[in-house]
Parts: C-alpha cells; structure tokens; sequence
C-alpha cells in the first residue's frame, strides 16, 4: 500500500473485533481465546491465552503436521542417522533438503545423508496386504547401500490406519544387523494438532534409544548440551563458536549439525542450555531425570541475549577463570556488533515489526528489533502451548485435551549407574539466589509491550487483516505466507528458514540480521510499485512535448 | 562430495526409493485447481499435506499459493474426516468466499475411505454450499500413480462440470497439462493468432505470474471460470496434450458429451508443436498464419546455425512422462542424444515411447518409469553425461559429477523465469535451445585450455 494513505490509529481492543468480524460465531468464539492483548497485570490474574488446540478445518492456517515436526524438526538435521520414511512418497519428498539446515560433514571420512531422501514409496498393495515387509526390505536395502551406524523409521498417516508395527519391524532388523541401531517413530501427521507432538515423539525416541549409549568418556572441563537450536541458516556454527573461543564444550546439539555419536553422549554433559523451549524441553527434563543434569532457559539471539546466556553458563560453573574469559569475549565481540547497530539504527529506530513464527522464534527475535530500535507490535507462534506465552507456572493447571492425551509421556527414573547430580540442592538454590534460574521460563507475554497484540495460531485471513490494520514494516513468518504479506508492499522475512540468510544467532548473527532488516524496510523495491500513470490517472488533454 | 555415498554398482531395489523423481498426487490436484478462477484449493487430509503443497508450489512459483485444509485429528482418521470437510467447507465460504472450492483427497482420506460425492452432496442439502457456488472434488490417493495423476484427476474433476446446451459453441478446449503459467499464456497466443476460439483449462498464467501491486488478492485475475469450464461440453473438440496429464479429462467429455478429441503429445520442440497447430487448425477450421509459420522458421534457423554445439551431446532427462516425451523427441530432433531417461511416474507405455522415440539413436538408452534420481546418478557415474536436464535436485548430481544442467521441470527451487519465459511452442523451443547452448558454451568456455580459448562461435 503507499506509504502516502493515512495511517489510522486503531485501539488493540478494536483491532481484536476486527479480525472476528467475519467469522461465524463459533469460529468467532474459539478465535477469540487465541487472540489476547496484552494489558497490564498489576492487581489482575495474568491474562490467559487458548494455545495448542486444533486448528479449526477450513482456516488456511501456518500449522505442519505431526510427521514434520519429528523427521522435518528434530530428526532432519541429523547427518549420519538413515532417515527412512515410511509411507507414500511425498511426506519423503517435501522434507527433503527444504528446511537450510545447515551441516559440516564434508570429507569422506564423515557420513552425510541429510542429501538422500529415501522412502518405502507405499502402493495401494501395501495399503491394503500392510507394508511391514516392504519395510524390512527397505531397510535392509539402505543397511546393504549405506552400512550406516543408525537406521531411523518414521511413520506417515497410513501407516498407522492399517497398523504397520514399524517398532517390532526395526527392532527385529536391529537384532540382525548387530551394528546398525534401527528404531522407529510412530509421527502420523493426523497425531496432535501440530509439529509440536512431533516434537514430544521425536524427543522420547532420541531419550530412549540413542541418549546414553556411548562408550567413549567426554573429559572437558565445562560440559554443556544446547538443546532446541537447529542450524538453520549456520546459527549453531556461530553460537559453537563463540562456546569454543570461551572455553565451553558443546557436548550435544539437539539437533543442528548434530551426529549420533553426539545424541549418544548427551548424558555427560553437566548443564542443558535450553534454546528452543517448545520443541525440547522433554529432553531436558528427561535429562535432569535420568542422569541429574540441570538445565537453563537461555536465548542466543541477539547481541545483549547473547551475553547475557553466556554470563549465565559461567555463572552456573562458578570458576572465575571461566566468567573471566566469557567476559574478554563478550568485550571483543561487541564492539563490531555495536558500530553495525548504530549504523542501521537511525534507519530502523521506530520501525515496527509482526512475527509469527514457532515455538520460540517470536520471543527471541524481539530482542534483535529491540536492540535496532524497532517495536514489536503483535507477535505469536505456530505450534506453541500456553507455557510458552505465560510462563512454565502454567504447567501444573494445563488441561490434557483428548489430542495431547494421545502423545506418549516417557516415564523417566534416575539412572542406576549414570544419576550423578550435577549440582546439590543447596548448590542449586544458592545459585537461584544468585539469579540462575533452573527449570524456567518465562514466556513470551512478560516481554511484549502493553497493549500489544498475542495471536495464537494466526492464519492467512487474519495476517491480511492485521497488516491491512495496523500497517507494520515488516512482517515474520515463514514461506506459506511470504509472498501474500508482499504483494501487499510489506517487506516480509522468513523466521524459519531465514530466506536466504543467516546466520542470525550470536555476535556475528545480529550484525546479519541487522543488515537484513535494514535492507528490507528501507528497499526500494515498495516505492516502485506504482507506474506514473497510476500515480496521476487523470492528466489533462494537453501533450507536452518539452 | 554431496551424494558421496551412491555407489557406482547398480543393485537392484524392490523396497527402497532413494531420491524420487515424483510427488504425491494431491501437490498436483493443488496446481491444478489453482488454475479455476475463484478456487480455493482444499486438501481433505493432515494439516501437514496442506502446508508441504503450499511451500513447495510456493518455493517454485515465489507466489501466494492459498489452499485450505480439514485439519484431521486421530479423532477425525478413527471416525471419518465428513464432519471435517462439512464444517471446512462452511468456514471457506464464510471466510474467504471463493467461487468455488476444488477439494482433493489423501492417502489419509483414502485409506479411511472417506466418501467424497456423498459429504459434498450432505454440504448441498445442509445449507453448507451457499446458492451459485461450486464444490469439486477428485479422489487423489497418494500411494498410486504420482503428482502427474493427482493432476490429471483433478483436470477430469473440473471437466466433470461440464453442461451441455445442446448446441455448439464453436469453441475448441484445450487442456495444456502440467505446464508452467506462462507456457498457457503461450498457448492462447498462438490458438489467437490461428483464430480458433479455445477454452484453456486449466489456466493457471495470472495467477501464478501475478503482478506486485501494492495490493493482495486471494482470487487473482487469471484462471478458467466456472462459465467457461461448463461450456466446455459444448465445443466442437478437444486437445488433450499429454496422455498422463490430459487426456483423461478429454476422454471423460468425449464419451459423456460427445466431444470429439485427440490426445497429443504437450508441444515442446518443433515436431510436437508441428503436430499441436496442425491439428488446432484442423479442429479450429482456420489457416496457420505466416507469423507463426515465421516462427517455426526462426526456430529451423536456430537448430541449423548451432547444429555443431548440438550433434551426438549426451543428455539425462529426468522429469515427468509427458514432459520427457515430447523433450526426448526435441533432442533426438536436433541430434543431441538423450542417453538416460528417468521419470518416477508409473508406466510402462512411457518406456515403450521413450524406446520408439530414440530407437535411430547412436547410443545406448536407458529408459525406467517409477525409477528414481539415485539411479540416475548410478547411470551417470558408470557413463557420464553431457548435459542433465530437470528439476532443482538434480544440482546434487550436477555438481558431484561436474555437469551442466538446465532446470527445466518441476520443482525448480533455485532459479527464476519458468514462471515467465514459455518453453512450449517454437519460440519456447528457441528458449529450450538458447538454454542448452548457453550450458554447453559456458563449460566450454570455463574449461578450455588458453590456446584453445575462442572468441567466436
């Protein structure tokens, strides 16, 4: 739209009504739980938000399936772990290499199959005869190819309509193989009401059968997991940078850039780093369980987040030598950070900005705008539960809705050999004195500004309307809604997949991002979208020829 | 080394595919119906089957793609999605008012054995399916056939519409198949300039090649109305062009409407589009203009100034049936030598096509259908190639083996201009042709030696 139209002020309150408007009632009335301002909490209950319920059949929503958060999410990025899907062809094709996370296994010497997309292709025949044999089949056919170390099996929606038993089928190849761990996961896309029980069935087959299982003993001296950061764009490439250049040993990646040697040695890491809490937090929790390790909620994006989660981890060890170096890097790092922030600033300061993206993407990301000067006027996820907008107190009044009911909880007990507890309780609340806060997070509410505007589960029709309304200058979500949100002059980034861009984690990330987004509020691209003689229909009949 | 791990040893695979050469139908039942004015295309399955169709036609086209979901839950795959797709089709008509919905089904859908004449019939008598507004819907199972049948069965759904007067409306249809928007612009321009009056459908070009505008619209200009697509039972013929894309729907209106039609190959190259104006002006009772004659001249001139870059290349094709069918025949055509051709669509009459089409061939060719891109690179690494044509995946192999490629197919994901510059039709076939030669001349150029480094060819 030209920037030249008048911007009208609307009330969040109104801007509420709006996007209801053309609902039908019921659909209204659902819609309305998921769509919360975001007022002043003193003296009042804190709002609360509808999240994590099914997507109303009809609503072109941004939600994927079950099958996309397990192999797309968590499994995808994995190098040397056969990803085998089980089903007809497509849920194999789209998964294959869409997603930009990124992985360093060149050179022979490394297994890479991230590149292979391999399926059972199931016929009508299998459908109806079931299609446990061609399975097997095809997973010995990938075991005779590839001789990998591990074989995965994920389930599609037929599979488990005509109850294929892919458990007993890779169970009983891995007692075959004898050096190649075959398991499965059952990810039908019809399970849950989005990724995010993908995430949960994706989380409790990696605890269960690879988490634990090596041999070879970690000696480092400050020992971490970072859980729920996936490489997209390199993002996992800067942040084990920065680890590294501080002395910190990244054990585990759950899952950017990650190897099966990795899953396996997550239990000796002495302190989970918590990157995206909706898609890990099982881990994490599984993790403290079983082998006594802690975790921390921190956040690598932006440059100030950055720091701050890097203080955290140093704080948690309480060796100075350790805070001593982490702050020599935060010192040697910022200063380039911050001559690319004051020089986009004056460009971006006061710009607003939209994002709905995942579980965690729509929180982090608004430190980055904050750092630019810009304001975050609505924001939202995907897939995300109320945990993940109010904080983890919700956790023990959340209602279990027939559709979570169905995804598996693991019980987890402490391990009789490898429980060591990281840290004493009185270590622990010493710590939380201190201001180290385990086992917490605070969501995404407290960090948005009053009066702005949380969506739960946004879709086409009320991005359109929001934009429409409220005019940002750009607008986050991912691919499905690119190009719709540009066509209407608003500049619109990928916060799944970054575009082409990337990586915005870290030090080196910001600077990135804030070149980005300098580049695309301040394209020339939206001012050239009207011709002359649109721009002034209506000349005189006069030529002028001079 | 990207694909380190393929073997040179080809070993035969009776479970396992390895880097497809094929979707699933519904992605193309989607494409399909985007190419109905005023269609929400509806997926009738998981959430999931609707989000990975929209961003892969997305990531092709760089477009909105708009498709509407019944978001199955267990409990919808255990009772039956009709509850789903009623209550889908209320809220798409409350909410996004398309002219028409185009619903197909999944292998979820299918499996369960969700009827879908019967829960569209229930939307009518429930009041769900607002008078003047249309519901079709194609039975889509992904675990037959491939995108191409998802496709076709979707193109036969839209013919399903058709109405007859009982009179004649002198026009021609013409059903393009898979082509990419600007290829069915193309088609309208030459069916224009012959003079025969035609119905394209479907008709995706202004829809999926829509303007920046500073405005966004769900339903763009472009596309066949409900009108155009009921008049169809009353032409004097029809053009199927591709058998696995078309000729299903064209079938359908011969046998029920007695519309008479003839199934071609899609026009690429010279000889295909020979045979698609001959037979347009035959139907159409109207003589080839000297314009489009100049055309196919432009196009002769073309193949003999460059024939030398040409003669004895080998080529891997890789791709849909239709597509390879009439580019095999362009190739052989002009002497280049498609030596490996791979679709991953079912169908032994396209080996069968593909064997008559190359039989003058001085090579040997390997021709698979329901084959896959693993053993196209197997192929490969046992004889090398000049020159790979196909969609965006094949980079991988390009790049392991050192090859040119040319994008061409579907899904490019890397590159731009399919959506704007036809390959159908002979000014198409010079773009195919500048295309192979670009590739060709820019190896050589990169890899002559400096003696051998030339100025001119």
């Amino acid at each position: 739209m030209p920037k030249s139209k008048k911007v009208v002020e609307w009330k969040p309150v109104d801007i509420k009504t709006e996007l209801l408007k053309q609902y039908p009632p019921k659909v209204a009335r659902k819609r309305a739980k998921q769509i919360l301002i975001n007022e002043a909490q003193e003296n009042s209950a804190p709002p609360e938000i509808m999240a994590n319920v099914r997507t109303i059949p009809g609503i072109i929503t941004m939600r994927g399936c079950t099958y996309a958060g397990c192999k797309g999410v968590i499994m995808g990025p994995t190098s040397d772990i056969v990803n085998l899907v089980h089903g007809p062809i497509g849920c194999s094709f789209y998964a294959w290499l869409t997603r930009r996370n990124q992985t360093s296994a060149s050179g022979e010497k490394n297994e890479n199959f991230i590149t292979y997309c391999m399926s059972t292709d199931m016929q009508d025949s299998d459908i109806i005869f079931g299609g446990e044999k061609k399975l097997a089949a095809a997973i010995q056919e990938a075991y005779d190819l590839f001789h990998p170390k591990s074989i995965a099996v994920f389930a599609t929606c037929p599979v488990g309509l005509i109850g294929d038993d892919i458990h007993a089928v890779a169970k009983r190849m891995k007692e075959k193989f004898g050096d190649c761990n075959v398991f499965a996961f059952s990810c039908e896309g019809y399970k849950g009401v989005s990724q995010s029980a993908g995430h949960h069935i994706a989380n409790n087959q990696v605890f269960t059968h690879l988490v634990g299982t090596s041999t070879t003993e970690k000696t480092d001296k400050y020992k971490i997991n970072l859980l729920g950061e996936y490489n997209i764009g390199g993002d996992g490439f800067e942040i084990d940078r920065i680890l590294k250049k501080c002395g910190i040993t990244n054990i585990a990646t759950f899952s950017g850039n990650s190897t099966y040697d990795q899953f396996a040695s997550a239990n000796q890491a002495d302190l989970s780093c918590v990157m995206c809490h909706r898609s890990i937090n099982y881990v994490a929790d599984m993790l403290e369980v079983k082998y006594g390790i802690p975790w921390i909620k921190v956040n690598f994006i932006g440059a100030n987040a950055t720091a701050k989660s890097l203080r955290k981890i140093a704080q948690y060890f309480g060796d100075d030598s350790l805070s001593e170096r982490v702050e020599k890097v935060i010192t040697e790092e910022m200063p380039s950070v911050e001559a690319i922030c004051k020089n986009v600033y004056p460009r971006t300061e006061g710009k607003k900005a939209m994002m709905f993206v995942g579980g965690s993407r729509a929180h982090h990301y608004q430190e980055l705008f904050k750092e630019m000067g810009m304001k975050v006027l609505s924001a939202g996820y995907e897939f995300a539960h109320r945990d993940d907008y109010e904080g983890r107190q919700v956790l023990p009044n959340l209602k279990v809705d027939a559709d979570s009911r169905n995804i598996e909880e693991i019980h987890v007990e402490p391990d009789p050999s490898l429980y060591k507890p990281r840290k004493s309780e009185d270590e622990k609340s010493s710590l939380e004195e201190k201001g180290l806060k385990f086992k917490h997070y605070e969501g995404l509410n407290p960090d948005m500004e009053s009066g702005s505007i949380v969506i739960d589960d946004l879709n086409q029709y009320e991005a359109e309307r929001l934009v429409q309304l409220m005019k940002p200058d750009i607008f986050c979500a991912g691919i499905k809604e690119k190009f719709s949100i540009q066509k209407m002059g608003i500049p619109m980034k990928q916060l799944h997949s970054y575009d082409s861009g990337g990586p915005y984690a870290g030090f080196k990330g910001a600077i990135n991002f804030y070149q980005e987004i300098d580049r695309l509020v301040n394209s020339k691209v939206w001012s050239l979208m009207k011709a002359p003689w649109e721009e002034s229909p209506e000349l005189s009949a006069t030529y002028v020829w001079e | 080394m990207l694909l380190r791990h393929t073997p040179k040893e080809v070993t035969e695979r009776t479970a396992l595919t390895i880097n497809p050469a094929k979707t699933c139908q519904p992605i193309g039942a989607m494409y399909a119906a985007l190419g109905i004015h005023g269609c929400l295309p509806h997926s009738h399955g998981s959430q999931g089957c609707c989000a990975y169709h929209r961003s892969t036609l997305t990531r092709h086209y760089k477009e909105p793609i708009s498709a509407a979901t019944s978001s199955f839950t267990e409990g919808s795959s255990v009772f039956g999605g009709q509850a789903n797709l009623l209550q889908a089709i209320s809220t798409i008509f409350n909410v996004y008012n398309p002219e028409i919905i185009a619903v197909h089904t999944t292998c979820l859908s299918e499996t369960i054995g969700d009827d879908l004449p019967q829960i569209m019939k229930k939307s009518i008598d429930e009041g769900n399916t607002p008078e003047g507004k249309v519901v079709i819907g194609a039975s889509t199972p992904s675990y037959v056939g491939s995108h191409v049948t998802g496709f076709s069965n979707m193109v036969k759904a839209m013919a399903n519409i058709a109405e007859p007067t009982g009179k004649k409306n002198g026009k021609v249809n013409i059903i393009p198949g898979w082509v990419e928007p600007c290829d069915m612009e193309e088609i309208k321009r030459i069916s224009a300039m012959i003079g025969v009056d035609i119905t394209l459908f479907p008709d995706t070009s202004g829809v999926l090649n829509s303007p920046l505008s500073g405005e966004y619209t769900m339903f763009p200009k472009g596309g066949t109305t409900i009108a155009e697509l009921k008049g169809c039972a009353n032409a004097i013929g029809t053009l199927a062009l591709g058998e696995w894309c078309s000729a299903d729907a064209a079938r359908f209106l011969d046998t029920k409407h007695k519309v008479p039609c003839s199934i071609l190959d899609m026009p690429f190259g010279l000889k295909a589009t020979d045979r698609f104006i001959n037979a347009l002006r035959t139907v159409g009772g109207t003589t080839v203009p000297e314009e489009i004659t100049d055309e196919r001249g432009q196009l002769v001139d073309f193949i003999s100034d460059m024939h030398q870059y040409f003669y004895h290349k080998k080529v891997a094709i890789v791709g849909d049936p239709d597509q390879l069918i009439s580019m095999a025949e362009f190739l052989m055509s002009i002497d280049m030598c498609p030596v490996y051709v791979i679709t991953g669509t079912p169908g032994k009459r396209f080996e069968k096509r593909i064997k008559e089409i190359t039989k003058e061939s001085p090579f040997p060719v390997n021709v698979k259908a329901q084959g896959d891109m693993f053993l196209l690179h197997q192929w490969i690494k046992n004889d090398p190639v000049d020159l790979i044509i196909g969609n965006t995946y094949c980079k991988y192999i390009a790049r392991d083996e050192d090859i040119p490629l040319i994008r061409w197919g579907f899904p490019i994901l890397d590159r731009q201009g399919h959506q704007y510059f036809p390959t159908v039709g002979y000014k198409g076939g010079i773009r195919i042709l500048e295309k192979i030669l670009s590739s060709l001349l820019d190896r050589n150029d990169r890899d002559a030696p400096e003696e051998k480094f030339e100025l001119v060819f």
